[in-house]
């Protein structure tokens, strides 16, 4: 345990008569990147907040690098870099007064910690006496990402910072995150994107303010068990109602183009797809897929609400 | 230290960037300054009277002229009858009635009483008082006039009153009003934006990134009061000008003083604003909750209603008023010439009410963040 950066025991929180947070316990190692994986609602904002000191835990507590997320509260400000999910930087302010009031309040200057920052800042570095407000979404990020950095945390935590993005600017954050980590930084980062679990080292799935599942990706997707299938027809709504109300079906949910299907037994595609033709009256492909993330966690939910 | 300047940097530029507020900052105390400062004024002249004379005669005349004459008085209609003096009073184009009976002269002349009837409408009861002591001025006089008359000789009343204003020798109204205007000013300047301004980094979710910073709560407060406590200063100044050029306020007391009170009185009204921020989530919110005090402070002040004439409990409520401390002390200082000496107390109220609602405000922005 003591090769862990990061450490959570057994953390809750309320809100009133609200459990946010049931004794959530798990650790992050030094330089790994931790995903927090959960549908709105599930917690993850709100480990995040008492993780970066700005809430007590009603019990439990945690330690990162050593140090008790209460009681060294002050020492830990400066080895935490926090990205909040809304942008909340200083709109009237340019990219350029922003990065250097945020450098200078943590008592060090923008040229000392560059090299951390320069791949994401260089991109905002044409704009840099434009105010933040005026920004676009994608760039409003870099600058919070590079606001969050400029101290050189040990750690950085960002609060779904891919809410509200787009989809080219995603991808780009996570390149971000990925070689942010080859300089020993530690992120933890949450996330109600399932497909975005693929991309963490390791990840906590969390439902309704307890941790389910932590694993790495790779894990969580061997551990599945069900056979599953992927089904494509013409009339796809139909079809998944149809699907359903066979006896055979576990669970059948819609991806992409195709119908998720996972049934009881194991069984030969081609005899699946002549019983779902027949019970369908459609003119249906199967095939026999490998489980990826986010039928696992789909599972997981549905296993947990039985 | 160094982080305290970091934030009043970060302050001054963002208010320099504020096109809506900069303007009014300076503008606005200029303009309501000079509005209100002639504007209110508390001397009721033109009063409008309706005249019933059902005698017609020289004596009545007489009476009618005493007042034309005067420059209270306007006489706006004339009738015999009753009904259309009360409709004029109802339309509110006459402020009293004046009805002089018949055989007025006849009475007098035969050395006899002779009454005469005066309404007026006392819906502002401060102005029906004044209309009738100016009434009772102008009758007494025309009194005199007639005993002169009738006996031939000149009549002096027992005891001759004649009396001298002292620190506002021609009673201008503008001299007792423009240095409590200006307090008012430099009040809400001080309440209205430090609320507005803390609220404002928690709306906009900036307090969240700063609160995991090494910043410490009191060098956050500083910083974002410093700024507001110069402006303030400011604007002070700015009124003193006006109150000098344009009103002609001869200041007897130091302005030393006056400035040194305001590094006293500043502190109270910047931590109110604090406090108000403490407790509110968004500027709406603190903008309600700064207009309620503002308001009771503003009109429990002394400015428009003397405190002495409130009633007991409403007394003890102004101790608790910060307006009415420094709107004191400002006429005191600036009309009298009052010294040190005389505004002790004053000070002394202001620096423990200055370190009572800070320690408040500062212990429940703790609590807030944590």
């Amino acid at each position: 345990m003591s090769s862990d950066f990061l450490n959570i025991n057994n953390i809750s929180k309320s809100f009133g008569s609200v459990e946010a947070l049931k004794e959530i316990t798990f650790s992050v190692e030094k330089g790994e990147l931790f995903g927090l994986i959960g549908p709105d609602g599930s917690g993850k904002t709100t480990l995040i907040r008492i993780l970066i000191t700005m809430l007590f835990p009603s019990t439990g507590n945690a330690q990162i690098n050593g140090l008790d997320i209460v009681k060294d509260f002050k020492k830990l400000r400066n080895l935490i870099g926090y990205m909040p999910g809304k942008f909340s930087l200083y709109e009237d302010l340019t990219v350029e007064e922003n990065l250097k009031f945020f450098a200078t309040i943590f008592n060090t200057k923008i040229k000392d910690n560059y090299y951390l920052i320069k791949d994401i800042y260089q991109q905002i570095e044409p704009f840099r006496n434009r105010k933040a407000g005026n920004l676009s979404g994608g760039m409003k990020q870099k600058l919070a990402l590079s606001c969050a950095l400029i101290h050189k945390p040990d750690i950085l935590f960002l609060d779904e910072p891919t809410t509200g993005i787009d989809a080219v600017s995603r991808v780009e954050l996570w390149e971000m995150l990925k070689r942010l980590k080859q300089q020993n930084l530690t992120i933890v980062v949450s996330t109600p994107y399932m497909d975005e679990a693929q991309l963490c080292d390791k990840v906590a799935f969390m439902q309704k303010g307890e941790v389910l599942e932590i694993n790495t990706p790779q894990r969580i997707v061997e551990d599945f068990d069900l056979p599953i299938y992927s089904v494509s027809g013409k009339d796809y709504y139909k079809l998944l109602l149809a699907l359903r109300k066979m006896d055979i079906t576990n669970t059948a949910f819609p991806f992409g183009e195709s119908i998720h299907l996972t049934i009881k037994e194991e069984m030969n595609p081609e005899d699946l797809n002549g019983k779902i033709r027949k019970f369908t009256d459609q003119n249906t492909v199967t095939k026999r897929i490998k489980a990826n993330i986010e039928d696992c966690f789909m599972a997981k939910m549905l296993k947990k609400d039985e | 230290m160094r982080t305290i300047l970091i934030i009043l940097r970060k302050e001054f530029i963002q208010i320099s960037r504020n096109m809506t507020i900069l303007p009014i900052l300076f503008i606005m105390p200029f303009i309501q300054l000079i509005l209100l400062g002639f504007a209110a004024d508390f001397e009721v002249k033109n009063l409008n009277l309706h005249v019933i004379d059902n005698d017609q005669s020289a004596f009545s005349r007489a009476l009618i002229s005493k007042y034309s004459g005067s420059p209270y008085f306007n006489i706006v209609n004339s009738s015999f009858r009753d009904e259309a003096a009360m409709k004029d009073m109802k339309k509110g184009e006459a402020d009293l009635i004046l009805e002089i009976p018949q055989k007025f002269e006849n009475l007098l002349i035969n050395r006899q009483k002779s009454p005469v009837h005066l309404s007026i409408d006392a819906v502002n009861g401060v102005k029906a008082g004044l209309a009738n002591a100016y009434s009772s001025m102008i009758i007494r006089d025309y009194n005199l006039d007639i005993l002169k008359q009738a006996t031939g000789r000149e009549l002096l009343s027992p005891i001759n009153i004649t009396s001298r204003s002292w620190f506002n020798p021609s009673m201008n109204y503008s001299t007792f009003m423009v240095p409590g205007i200006l307090v008012l000013l430099v009040t809400m300047v001080g309440i209205f934006l430090t609320a507005i301004i803390i609220v404002r980094e928690k709306e906009i979710g900036t307090i969240e990134q700063l609160n995991v910073t090494p910043i410490k709560k009191y060098q956050f407060i500083i910083g974002k009061l410093m700024p507001f406590l110069l402006i303030a200063l400011v604007e002070l100044t700015i009124g003193l000008i006006v109150a000098k050029l344009i009103f002609h306020i001869q200041f007897q007391g130091s302005l030393l003083l006056v400035y040194s009170f305001a590094l006293v009185y500043l502190p109270v009204v910047l931590g109110i604003g604090l406090l108000i921020s403490t407790v509110s989530d968004t500027q709406q919110q603190a903008m309600f909750i700064s207009w309620f005090f503002l308001m009771i402070f503003i009109l429990m002040s002394g400015l428009f209603t003397p405190i002495e004439s409130m009633p007991g409990w409403a007394q003890k409520i102004t101790w608790f008023n910060p307006i009415k401390y420094f709107i004191e002390f400002m006429r005191m200082v600036l009309l009298k010439g009052s010294t040190f000496k005389d505004v002790t107390q004053h000070f002394m109220i202001m620096a423990i009410y200055a370190v009572l609602v800070n320690l408040l405000a500062v212990w429940n922005y703790k609590k807030v963040s944590s």
